[in-house]
């Protein structure tokens, strides 16, 4: 009976059964209804040993290719530094449950902190949560705090610049809840301000959802949009890369009150979709609105400093249906990611990430226009993802580069492709795909 | 050891530095081009540290912490088990972590293949037709999966089913997942052993109930012996049953949800398939439906073709999407590797050696706690405080008391049912030795409630802090260094 | 024991009303504010908002719970009781002499629907 995760032998089995007062453990399920009882074989392999497993998943391993990467979307092949999954992997980290217990979970609530704080450095918004689960569900949840500050308004107008996969999530989540969602349209690879004016003439716009960078990689210009938002006394939130608010105006600088985006840029590997990291901050006035969990600063009977979890009032566990989200487990060892990378790189450190990204790009993107085969499609302002016009196949071009070990741009259709440079590509490897993409 | 309680900013130094990139060798100036206006003004305040700072500072912060490593977890309802190393060293082979979510599907079979076979063997586990492996963790497991039932109806063309039934007894997460999929929460309520009231049950289901939320296992660790009655009743009234899988360990090897009737379910991989609860997250939470919700599950799923190649594929009835990709795949690694490692022959032990370890706990220690509902629970039990009520000493006091001994403390003041609720889940994966020890500390503890009943009521008094102010936390927040310097 | 002012109605979810004129002066009760522990934030309605009896009007919460508070009284909100913000323990150092919020009653008849003192001492005594 005694496995390697199930340490029970025959003598203890009998020793606990005659304590319990039965004579098998059979008994202990004798209340189920015997023809729920399942009776047959779990229809999946036999146990492995580690060397077995091993070999499993250096198999399936052989199945995949790890391409050099020039596709973004909303994922980048960003550097990630070798001292992160080495502190990661402390077990008293990743082996802890939430932090219920404060007196013995300090480790965990100092790392949210200090999260908190640098989410809120970055963003420049004065509060944030311990996390969320991903960009897209962040801004899910940032639609549903712009209807709950609003009490009576239902609107929510999202831009149709944000990235793909946001917007689908996003619209999922306010169909289910009923909240009416508009999306601004977009006019030249930017929203479209003008059309956003006339939504916000409705009247029942709770809040407004902008990226930076959009889903183009385009850099758009904002000024004075918070204005018109609040004059409405609607919300202004924003949708952000984090790591390039190093460089970037941030949503407080654009005036925006709810901040939120997706932590994979901050060195997360990209793992075929996660686990990566939501944020979400906000104005402090805003905080009782605010899902997930927070940590705050308190001091202990002696007068230590130390952490716990506060403001539970708003959650799940309290509130029930009246919860502020139904969110519990979140992100957060990704959390302790994130905190881990932003102080090895520091302000520094991320502008040059950025710097480096963003010549690479450009470099890409003066290279492909040299070629004559690519033609800018919105002459606006980029930092390390940007789209072109071409008139090379663009399905027969991915495939060859596939074959070549290199992941291309992303086919946006209509003959448009989308490349992203972050710091870990050379200059080499971008020659390189240049040359492959001609000879395709 | 010495006591450390710095952060991180208050090590930094202007000039440090932790990071080293390569040289700049593009010869322009990017972001020159780029207006001033879209620049940032103020720079953020970030640490300036050196690579052994932040080493040393987060090594320092770990050992402040208690995880299942440290010691015994009994903590309820979360089934905090052991995290076997080798899901780890899988999960970070770097053929699977560089893969891009948007890599072509013939460029990531072999990630593909693993998302397949887990859904799978989950829903051979569940007695489910098949599995999304894309919500992050239970609550997003449960959300969606009312969504499922949602869009069942309104695929039906049946809008006013709106409403979703919930026990008095259920984890906070079930309403307010409700409220979440704009579902209207009514309460049923539990009988005074903590099973559903099928009598008030009955005159709930009208032709507005969208379905019925369980656990099963209750919360009180009670099968509710019922459930077939309540899998017809809510069937033949036109509302489907979700199965909360936050209690599903000690059904493996037992019962299968599918099998009771469930049709829908959310299974949480950090708690029944051994990933980690990494202080929170990441999670992962997949959702399994019967064969006739199949088509309405999240974009994107992954499928397999005649030809044995897996693909990627949105579905034109799915429910929309609810993640960004495929969820928490990471996660899932470690799951995948769970359930071979312990393969068909062990994984049913799991139910039965879980729930044997709970009937031991129960059995040795009711004697001086007081167990409100008798005879054989699942995973797990509650005890309604300690017996003798003249003490004054609580459930609070005990569970920090126990931080003294170095044990975990047991889920407190949940059920809603019992004033003093402890809720004590030992796991399959722990030995005798370590309940008899458990068992024997629970037996001091109350002694010492006995005898010196304001040593336990100020317990603890041997961890690095004492009892924080939560008062003044909540009402003055200080939630970022730059707050806390004022 | 909890105390209970005689003068005062009570609702059964634990507000009292005391009358002044045609404007219902509203808290929660001294047995409500030893239930919730440490009170360390209240959500007040605004100025002007119209509320009939039994909607919710706000929220009392402390460190480990949260209470929603519902008006005895329709009527529409006059004043709200501002210094709460900074200092919501008052709630729980004087729950009759702290009121949340003043009400213009579009129905006065509705106080005398409430319970009395003894009344409501007869649902603390459970």
């Amino acid at each position: 009976m005694s496995n390697r995760f199930i340490p029970h032998t025959e003598e203890d089995i009998s020793a606990m059964l005659e304590k319990i007062g039965v004579k098998s453990v059979d008994e202990l399920f004798a209340d189920i209804p015997s023809e729920v009882i399942f009776k047959e074989e779990y229809d999946i392999p036999s146990a492995m040993s580690e060397i077995e497993l091993r070999n499993h998943f250096k198999e399936l391993a052989s199945k995949n290719d790890t391409l050099v990467v020039f596709g973004g979307n909303g994922v980048y092949d960003h550097y990630a530094p070798s001292v992160i999954p080495h502190l990661l992997e402390r077990s008293e980290f990743y082996t802890a449950y939430t932090p219920y217990q404060p007196e013995i979970s300090q480790g965990t609530l100092q790392y949210i902190f200090e999260y908190q704080s640098m989410i809120c450095e970055l963003t420049g918004m004065e509060t944030t949560n311990a996390s969320m689960y991903d960009g897209a569900t962040a801004a899910a949840e940032t639609i549903f705090m712009m209807v709950a500050s609003a009490k009576k308004k239902n609107r929510v107008l999202l831009s149709a610049t944000l990235p793909e996969h946001v917007l689908k999530v996003a619209k999922t989540y306010a169909r289910f809840h009923g909240v009416d969602v508009t999306e601004i349209p977009e006019k030249d690879g930017v929203t479209d301000l003008e059309a956003m004016k006339g939504a916000l003439g409705s009247g029942d716009v709770a809040g407004v959802i902008l990226p930076a960078p959009n889903r183009y990689g385009v850099i758009e210009d904002f000024t004075g949009v918070a204005d018109d938002i609040h004059s409405v006394k609607a919300l202004m939130g924003m949708y952000v890369d984090p790591s390039t608010l190093a460089v970037l105006r941030s949503p407080a600088e654009w005036g925006a009150d709810i901040a939120c985006g997706d932590g994979q840029t901050l060195g997360m590997p990209m793992q075929f979709g996660g686990p990566y990291l939501g944020f979400l901050s906000c104005r402090q006035s805003l905080i009782r609105k605010m899902p997930g969990r927070v940590v705050g600063a308190t001091t202990d009977a002696s007068g230590k400093r130390c952490y716990v979890l506060t403001l539970q009032a708003r959650e799940q566990h309290i509130r029930r249906e009246k919860a502020t989200s139904n969110i519990c487990s979140n992100q957060s060892l990704m959390a302790l990611y994130a905190t881990i990378y932003i102080s090895l790189m520091g302000e520094k450190g991320l502008r040059e990430v950025n710097v480096l990204s963003a010549d690479g790009a450009h470099y890409l993107y003066n290279r492909l226009i040299e070629t004559g085969r690519f033609r800018p499609v919105f002459n606006r302002p980029f930092l390390k993802e940007f789209v072109v016009e071409t008139d090379l196949d663009i399905k027969k071009v991915n495939a060859y580069l596939l074959e070549k070990g290199v992941m291309g741009g992303v086919d946006l259709g209509n003959s448009r492709v989308m490349f992203a440079v972050t710091e870990k590509r050379t200059k080499e490897e971008i020659d390189n795909l240049v040359t492959l993409m001609l000879e395709a | 050891m010495k006591y450390y309680d710095k952060l991180i900013f208050e090590l930094s130094r202007p000039g440090r530095k932790g990071y080293e990139l390569p040289a700049d060798n593009y010869g322009c100036d990017a972001l020159k081009e780029i207006p001033a206006d879209l620049l940032r003004k103020d720079a953020p305040e970030l640490p300036e540290v050196s690579e052994l700072d932040v080493v040393r500072h987060y090594t320092n912060l770990s050992s402040k912490n208690f995880g299942v490593d440290t010691g015994f977890y009994p903590l309820g309802s979360c089934t905090m088990k052991y995290n076997p190393k080798i899901n780890e060293e899988v999960a970070a082979m770097p053929e699977f972590a560089g893969l891009h979510p948007l890599q072509p599907a013939e460029s990531a079979q072999g990630a593909l293949e693993l998302y397949y076979n887990l859904q799978k063997a989950l829903a051979n586990i569940a007695g489910l037709a098949e599995f999304t492996l894309n919500p992050y963790a239970g609550a997003h497991g449960e959300l969606t999966g009312l969504m499922v039932m949602r869009q069942y109806h309104i695929s039906r063309g049946d809008e006013k089913r709106r409403k979703v039934i919930v026990p008095d007894s259920a984890h906070g997460t079930n309403p307010a997942s409700a409220m979440v999929a704009g579902l209207e929460v009514i309460e049923v309520k539990s009988k005074p052993n903590g099973s559903i009231d099928v009598e008030d049950l009955k005159p709930l289901l009208d032709d507005t109930v969208a379905g019925i939320m369980m656990t099963n296992p209750n919360t009180l660790g009670m099968f509710e012996t019922e459930i077939m009655e309540i899998a017809k009743l809510v069937h033949e009234a036109g509302g489907l049953l979700y199965y909360d899988g936050a209690n599903l360990n000690p059904m493996l090897g037992k019962v299968r949800p599918g099998d009771m009737g469930f049709d829908i379910m959310h299974i949480n991989l950090h708690k029944t398939f051994s990933t980690p609860h990494g202080g929170g997250g990441p999670g992962s939470g997949p959702v399994g439906v019967a064969a006739h919700l199949v088509d309405l599950l999240p974009n994107p799923r992954v499928k397999k073709g005649e030809d044995g190649k897996f693909y990627v594929e949105n579905g034109d009835k799915s429910l929309g999407s609810i993640s960004s990709f495929l969820g928490n795949f990471g996660v899932m690694m470690k799951a995948y590797a769970y359930i071979l490692s312990l393969g068909k022959e062990n994984l049913k032990n799991v139910g039965p050696m879980a729930t044997l370890n709970a009937n031991y706990i129960k059995e040795s220690l009711k004697d001086d706690y007081l167990l409100p509902i008798e005879g054989a629970c699942k995973h797990e039990f509650v005890f309604d405080g300690l017996k003798d009520k003249s003490t004054g000493v609580t459930t609070l006091n005990v569970a920090k008391r126990l931080l003294d001994y170095g044990f975990h403390a047991p889920t407190i003041y949940f059920p809603l049912l019992f004033h003093e609720s402890m809720m004590i889940e030992p796991t399959e994966t722990e030995s005798k030795e370590t309940l008899d020890e458990f068992i024997e500390v629970m037996h001091k503890v109350a002694k010492e409630a006995r005898e010196n009943p304001d040593m336990v009521k100020n317990a603890p008094h041997t961890t690095l802090i004492s009892h924080p102010d939560e008062t003044t936390a909540a009402k003055k927040p200080i939630l970022t260094y730059r707050q806390m310097k004022g | 024991m909890s105390k209970i002012e005689k003068e005062c109605r009570y609702a059964e979810s634990h507000e009292w009303v005391r009358v002044d004129g045609d404007i219902a002066v509203i808290g929660i009760s001294d047995y409500a504010q030893h239930a919730l522990g440490n009170i360390v934030y209240v959500d007040l309605p605004e100025v002007g908002d119209e509320l009939e009896a039994g909607d919710e009007f706000g929220a009392v919460e402390s460190v480990k719970a949260a209470s929603d508070l519902y008006t005895p009284v329709s009527g529409s909100v006059v004043e709200i009781n501002e210094a709460l913000e900074d200092t919501p323990e008052a709630i729980n150092e004087d729950a009759f002499g702290t009121w949340l919020i003043k009400v213009a009653m579009s129905d006065p008849s509705q106080v005398d629907d409430l319970l009395d003192a003894d009344a409501y001492a007869k649902i603390c005594e459970g």
